[in-house]
């Protein structure tokens, strides 16, 4: 077999010198991941992302290295909320500086909107919404409504 | 016991029991009438209500206490723009207790934040209204116990909160819930999975005579006008879901039939005069659970 013809194997971005690598997402959730994060297309943070991409463990993830920022701790909860499985990466100087899971808080504040319009916590009163992490799902503490579907689509 | 009355969910089984055996306690004639003497509440409500306000202010009086008030929301510093976590900041500063209705839900949870006096809910929004709750278990308990009985409830139910706090309540004391709703005002699906998960039995029927004489208790909501489309299709349901005379021939001799009141049609005037109504007795006992709990966050 030429050296041509051969199938590429391996990840097709590359190395990033500092910053944060995000693992093992949920494969097709590294899109929400970013929104989650805030990167849109007109911040400055040099973004790559991989989706679909082989993994032992999970058949299918997703990856994103973010250059030149290192994630902070209640960024990593928030992602937890759609990709429990994730790990974070802090490089610097192209190590691995730190490596650490995800953990979904048991009360998230400030995380998600409430849907219920008429909750006290969609006003303009100095509270944030507050939610207790349950199996079933996510369970306003204010007005008892429950998010149980597309939690992506409620982060703040 | 707690500091503040919030919503039915946070109370225990034995909390519930002890508020009432407490409101029993203040429906004698052998009470303390000075109880909360040099007491003053803060009757706060940003919603019209007669009966719940009224109930408060005569239980606050029965117990020797003084209520103080806005008269109106126009009156007040919330049309200044005033959020209700600076208002309640304000008022805890005036009265031992305050007594709060507002429109929005969790709005009693967020004053509790900001409070240094003890909060009572007395309904936020389409939520809790534990008062209301703790006086339907009240009522029912005055004629037999609460535990597995066979509890029938029609009318509304998807917006009333009154009957998704009394299911809540029920559900610790292990009795049936029958649902009779017209179209589209069903119990909503999460509180239908939440009580069949906390292992209440829960059966849904499309007509009130298919269960009516198996019922101990059959609690009655409002049905309101405008949750339909036209005087017609409201004209139409109400008329198949209302409690008459003709209905009740053979149900059990010890049936209550509950309502929170204000009805507007719902149970034809004639069965008033029928042993089974209780509804003006019910209204009534918020004067003794009301007690009950402003002695309870005071005392």
């Amino acid at each position: 077999m030429t050296e041509e013809s051969q199938p590429i194997r391996g990840l097709l971005i590359s190395p990033i010198r500092s910053g944060t690598v995000i693992d093992h997402i949920t494969a097709g959730e590294a899109l929400n991941v970013l929104k989650i994060l805030g990167i849109t297309g007109s911040t400055t943070e040099s973004i790559s992302v991989a989706t679909n991409v082989a993994s032992h463990r999970m058949g299918r993830k997703d990856i994103v290295k973010i250059e030149n920022r290192e994630l902070r701790k209640e960024e990593v909860d928030r992602i937890a909320l759609i990709a429990p499985q994730a790990k974070i990466n802090i490089i610097r100087e192209y190590r691995v500086f730190e490596k650490k899971g995800v953990e979904i808080p048991k009360i998230l504040r400030g995380v998600v909107r409430c849907p219920n319009p008429g909750c006290i916590t969609n006003t303009n009163e100095p509270v944030e919404s507050t939610f207790e992490v349950l199996d079933k799902g996510l369970h306003c503490l204010y007005c008892d409504w429950w998010i149980k579907t597309d939690i992506a689509s409620h982060i703040i | 016991m707690k500091n503040h009355i919030i919503s039915i969910r946070d109370f225990t089984r034995r909390e519930i029991d002890y508020l009432l055996e407490k409101a029993g306690a203040f429906d004698t004639r052998s009470y303390d009438r000075h109880a909360l003497d040099d007491k003053l509440i803060a009757l706060l409500f940003f919603e019209p209500s007669t009966r719940t306000r009224m109930s408060f202010e005569t239980a606050m009086a029965r117990l020797g206490g003084k209520s103080i008030s806005v008269d109106s929301v126009e009156a007040s510093s919330i049309v200044k723009g005033e959020t209700l976590a600076d208002t309640i900041r304000v008022v805890s500063g005036y009265a031992d207790a305050i007594v709060l209705r507002h429109p929005k839900e969790g709005a009693a949870r967020l004053a509790s934040e900001f409070a240094s006096v003890p909060v009572i809910n007395a309904g936020d929004g389409a939520g809790q209204h534990p008062s209301q709750t703790l006086l339907d278990l009240y009522t029912i308990r005055q004629s037999m116990p609460l535990d597995g009985i066979n509890v029938g409830m029609l009318g509304d139910l998807r917006y009333g909160r009154t009957a998704h706090s009394l299911a809540h309540a029920l559900s610790l004391y292990g009795a049936a819930l029958h649902t009779i709703a017209p179209p589209g005002l069903e119990l909503p699906a999460n509180i239908l999975h939440d009580l069949r998960d906390r292992g209440m039995e829960v059966i849904q029927h499309e007509d009130v005579s298919d269960v009516i004489n198996e019922l101990d208790v059959l609690y009655v909501t409002r049905i309101q006008r405008e949750r339909f489309p036209d005087s017609a299709s409201f004209y139409n349901v109400t008329s198949s879901y209302r409690i008459t005379p003709e209905l009740l021939g053979g149900v059990q001799e010890h049936l209550l039939i509950l309502h929170p009141l204000p009805r507007s049609g719902e149970i034809d005037a004639a069965v008033d005069r029928l042993p089974y109504a209780r509804y003006f007795e019910q209204s009534k006992n918020g004067v003794p659970v009301r007690m009950a709990l402003l002695h309870e966050v005071m005392q």
